[in-house]
């Protein structure tokens, strides 16, 4: 216990804290107890004084506005508060990959990113490229070259391989870039490097090198 | 049905749908995220509750107390169960470590309580506030040398024994004699254990992650004290597995326990940090191997002597496993020596026995080819047998290693390679090629499944059987397309759900052999359904187009049933001639080309092929992915996998994926699998086995041996790090 009374923050020192950020940073504002008429059922019951605030971003172009526990990971307001399971969740520590979203067009991993950071943020998950029936090219480059086996890190990869591409299209280098000054390449160094952040313990990293090589070559 | 006999020829032998190389047909679903995985199921079990696990703080010891105000007091929290609240929970006898329950504490991050909130937020903070006083038992040691230091050699019994080992391995003109150690290794599926319980009316459903339907339904009414039929286990999308979800885990236990407790749907996960030491893991090895030659190189001795950690009651790492039958020699001595220790759970991990074994003993075959001055290929070429070396006079049903070594040394450029240590260099790179053989047995369990027809001529497959990423939707429908003869798309799979006909399951290599052949039992069984309905004999009916042929007659497969579905359910059974008369097993040959920099010692594998002998393979597509899945893991088990020891504390120090790493896209290069045609009738009706543990077994020593061949540094203590290169490589001109 003596470990945690020398790092006791007081509820009313974060409240200050907190409210100082929101403001400076445009963070959503925070909500305290009292505020259940406008919760949804998943939304933690505002019984205590942990903080909880308002947030609203789009989910693959769907506005989408809750009140969240300030401790809710994006990846758990996708999971969880809006039942959007695509994106999974591996370690809950960014170490996997498993969670990549996009967020504003830029791959993050949902896991490591909190739910009132993304206040207008636009947000992309697996759900948001495609559909069985209507599979995003990514998807279905998977599909045919078996880019996957028991499907759990599958979402992440095919958004960390569109990302990918995007990447390379836009000319941001990689630790693999031999030359900043020459147009940057589509090639199989720079996709397994880019690829890196995304584990897949199956072992299927041939057959995704495949997928994104062929959906890069039928873009180009 | 029974399988006494070898097969013959057979409706599934036709090859139209069977065999074909076939996307998944669970695809859809998983690239766009919609198969549901068990913590997602939001579709069952209304007003679920979150539970977070907390575990043990020591590796063995007593809990003295608990407190847990500050937890029950905390926002959102519904309960807080811990271990001292029951009895040790009855485990099933394939679980070593019991789950939950009582004051013992077997080994560190045993689960100790279970805190169930509203959301997972408010579970995993007042998860934090429990405080728990053990009372330590510090007398045990958590160093596997210092323990196999303090046994003798001759201290237990001898799996196997023939001939005069140490007679004829004295007498041995070429002899080798060295000890290779292997860390252990975490399965680290990227799914974590998952399960969400709830009880109704006295029975519990569980929707889990796990790989073995029938097993874990009976362990789960063994641990609650229901009658099976009260226990409904659905699984039908498991994140990967390994092995690590063979067995009931403590995710499963602990949403059951919680859900009894609050009256309430509950789920719970197994965060990251927990599972390396709260589930089980691949257990150390220490292996010492002897092998003696006469000057031509045929082995006349080889004994395996294998160490492992194990807590009591389990069996650890079987290292000497592959050594009992891969190769010839008249005087044998294999030793399986699980040491008991309270370090977590070892248990059954991809290939258990044959991936630390072959880790060990194909580096042993590589020393003793440079001993002799023979070819590595040669060496293993002359020292194959076609029949059991445990038990002459049991022949393998099929094996074909030579022809594997062969074609995969053709394939491969092997007369190309360097053959001096050290000596070729492509910048500042030093180039190296290894070889090793695989080996793993070809088991079978006994599997059931339930086929309709149903009226508009589409066909619905049950059975319990999971799909862990093996491929199973596919072959199952492949198999039931082809003996139905309908079209691909014109089967529906339902996998996983314990309310279906108990399957083999996955594990130990025997899933898609099994699991096939009972679906193909069922949909015999329906045919001779479909047969005397027509009145005819079921064996002058073929089937194709969706139409049943009779002679001359064509009945379509939407007619047969009047409208009605038609429903057959089998199981096959397997006599066991196929394990007393014969020897099944699957071979392969591993070759691999390493960069390592000439400078820092770093390691690049550049090409990997692989040849495997596994009877008929089912879909070469996804046949091919557990292959390189498994050679990709066999990477990682060679260069990066280690789960540290914490000699002091008795715990895994690297327990998350940061720490404990596995090969990712930048580690892997071009790879490819050529599977041998070919049939063993010896197996099941499709004459099938599997290849997903086969994979795996030897890629580690191909890569340890090609190392040696680029350095002329031999590392017998994996993984082959560079610091253990640096001291020996050669000079930098």
């Amino acid at each position: 216990m003596s470990q945690h009374s020398r790092f006791k923050i007081t509820r009313r020192a974060l409240m200050i804290v907190g409210a100082a950020s929101a403001a400076s940073l445009g963070l959503p504002r925070l909500a305290t107890a009292g505020r259940d008429g406008e919760s949804p059922t998943s939304a933690p019951a505002a019984d205590d004084k942990a903080a909880t605030a308002e947030v609203a971003f789009t989910v693959n172009g769907v506005p989408r506005r809750f009140t969240a526990d300030t401790r809710l990971t994006l990846l758990d307001a996708l999971r969880e508060q809006l039942q959007l399971t695509g994106t999974k969740k591996g370690c809950d520590h960014g170490q996997c990959g498993a969670c990549t979203v996009m967020v504003n067009g830029r791959r993050v991993n949902a896991c490591l990113s909190l739910a009132v950071m993304h206040e207008g943020d636009e947000i992309t998950t697996v759900e948001g490229l495609g559909t069985p029936d209507n599979l995003d090219p990514m998807q279905a480059a998977f599909i045919e070259h078996d880019g996957y086996q028991c499907g759990y890190c599958t979402p992440g990869q095919i958004c960390s391989a569109k990302a990918t591409l995007e990447e390379i299209r836009a000319g941001v280098p990689s630790h693999v870039t031999a030359d900043l000054n020459a147009p940057m390449k589509v090639t199989p160094e720079e996709i397994r490097e880019r690829m890196s952040g995304n584990i897949c313990r199956c072992g299927a990293y041939a057959n995704i090198l495949d997928a994104v090589q062929d959906v890069a070559g039928g873009q180009s | 049905m029974r399988f006494d006999k070898p097969a013959g020829r057979n409706p599934a032998d036709r090859g139209t749908v069977l065999g074909q190389p076939l996307p998944r047909i669970d695809g859809p679903l998983k690239t766009t995220g919609t198969a549901p995985y068990a913590y997602e199921r939001h579709d069952v079990a209304s007003g679920q509750l979150v539970g977070y696990p907390v575990g043990a703080a020591i590796a063995k010891g007593r809990i003295r107390s608990m407190d847990t105000r500050a937890a029950k007091a905390a926002p959102g929290v519904v309960a807080v169960i811990t271990t001292l609240d029951m009895d040790r929970l009855p485990k099933a006898r394939m679980n070593v470590a019991y789950l939950f329950g009582g004051r013992d504490i077997q080994h560190y991050h045993q689960a100790i309580a279970v805190v169930v909130a509203d959301t997972f937020e408010r579970a995993r903070a007042a998860a934090a506030l429990i405080r728990t006083d053990y009372d330590e038992d510090k007398s045990t040691s958590f160093d596997l040398a210092e323990q196999r230091r303090a046994h003798q050699d001759d201290e237990v019994e001898p799996m196997a024994k023939v001939g005069d080992f140490h007679r004829a391995f004295a007498e041995a003109p070429v002899q080798l004699d060295q000890t290779y150690t292997t860390p252990g290794q975490s399965h680290a599926q990227m799914e974590p254990h998952a399960s969400i319980a709830e009880w109704k009316d006295g029975a519990l459903t569980l929707w889990s992650a796990n790989q073995m339907i029938e097993w874990s339904k009976q362990a789960l009414a063994k641990a609650f004290d229901l009658p099976a039929e009260k226990v409904r286990l659905d699984s039908p999308y498991i994140g990967g597995g390994f092995g690590a979800k063979l067995f009931l885990r403590a995710d499963a236990v602990l949403a059951a326990v919680a859900a009894r407790e609050t009256g309430r749907p509950v789920k719970v996960a197994l965060p990251r940090p927990l599972i390396a030491n709260n589930a089980t893991h691949r257990g150390l090895t220490i292996q010492r191997i002897r092998i003696g030659t006469d000057r031509d190189g045929r082995i006349t001795a080889i004994g395996h002597d294998n160490t492992t950690n194990t807590l009591p009651g389990g069996d650890g790492e079987n290292g000497a496993a592959p050594t009992r039958h891969f190769y010839a020699g008249a005087n044998r001595l294999l030793v399986h020596r699980p040491l008991e220790m309270h370090l977590p759970e070892s248990n059954a991990m991809r290939a258990p026995g044959e991936t630390a074994g072959l880790m060990a003993l194909e580096v042993a075959m590589d020393e003793m080819a440079e001993k002799l001055n023979m070819d590595p290929v040669a060496f293993r070429v002359l020292n194959d047998t076609q029949v059991d070396p445990d038990n002459p006079e049991r022949p393998f049903s099929e094996r074909h290693f030579v022809e594997c070594l062969e074609r995969g040394a053709e394939r491969f450029g092997w007369n190309e390679r360097n053959r001096k240590p050290g000596a070729r260099r492509e910048g500042q790179w030093l180039i190296g090629h290894g070889v090793a053989g695989a080996y793993r047995g070809a088991p079978v369990q006994a599997s059931g499944a339930r086929v309709r027809l149903k009226p508009d001529g589409t066909v619905r497959v049950d059975t319990d059987m999971t799909d862990i990423g093996t491929g199973s939707y596919t072959i199952i429908a492949q198999t039931a397309a082809e003996m139905l003869g309908v079209p691909l798309d014109a089967v529906d799979v339902g996998l996983g759900d314990s309310d279906a006909p108990a399957s083999a399951g996955s594990g130990g290599q025997w899933g898609a052999a099994s699991s096939t052949a009972g679906v193909y039992a069922a949909c015999v069984a329906l045919r001779n359904t479909i047969a005397e309905r027509l009145d005819a004999d079921p064996e002058d009916l073929s089937f194709a187009d969706g139409q049943v042929r009779h002679g001359d007659r064509r009945t379509p497969l939407t007619e047969v049933g009047g409208g009605e579905e038609l429903v057959a359910e089998d199981k096959i059974e397997f006599g066991d001639f196929r394990s007393k008369e014969y020897l099944l097993a699957t071979f392969g040959a591993h070759f691999v080309e390493v960069g390592v920099h000439a400078a820092t010692g770093e390691i690049r594998v550049r090409r990997m092929l692989a040849v495997c002998d596994a009877g008929r393979i089912l879909n070469p597509v996804t046949a091919r992915s557990q292959v390189i899945g498994a050679m990709t893991m066999g990477v990682g088990a060679a260069l990066m996998e280690e789960l540290a020891v914490d000699t002091r504390y008795g715990f895994f120090a690297n327990h998350d994926l940061a720490g404990y790493e596995v090969p990712v896209h930048a580690d892997i290069p071009e790879q490819e699998v050529i599977f041998l045609e070919g049939e063993d009738p010896y197996s099941t009706p499709l004459k099938a086995k599997g290849v997903g543990e086969l994979g795996i077994c030897g890629v580690s020593a191909a890569v340890a041996n090609a190392v040696h061949n680029a350095t002329g540094v031999r590392v017998r203590d994996y993984p082959v790090t560079l610091d253990k290169l640096l001291d020996g490589l050669p000079e930098v001109v």
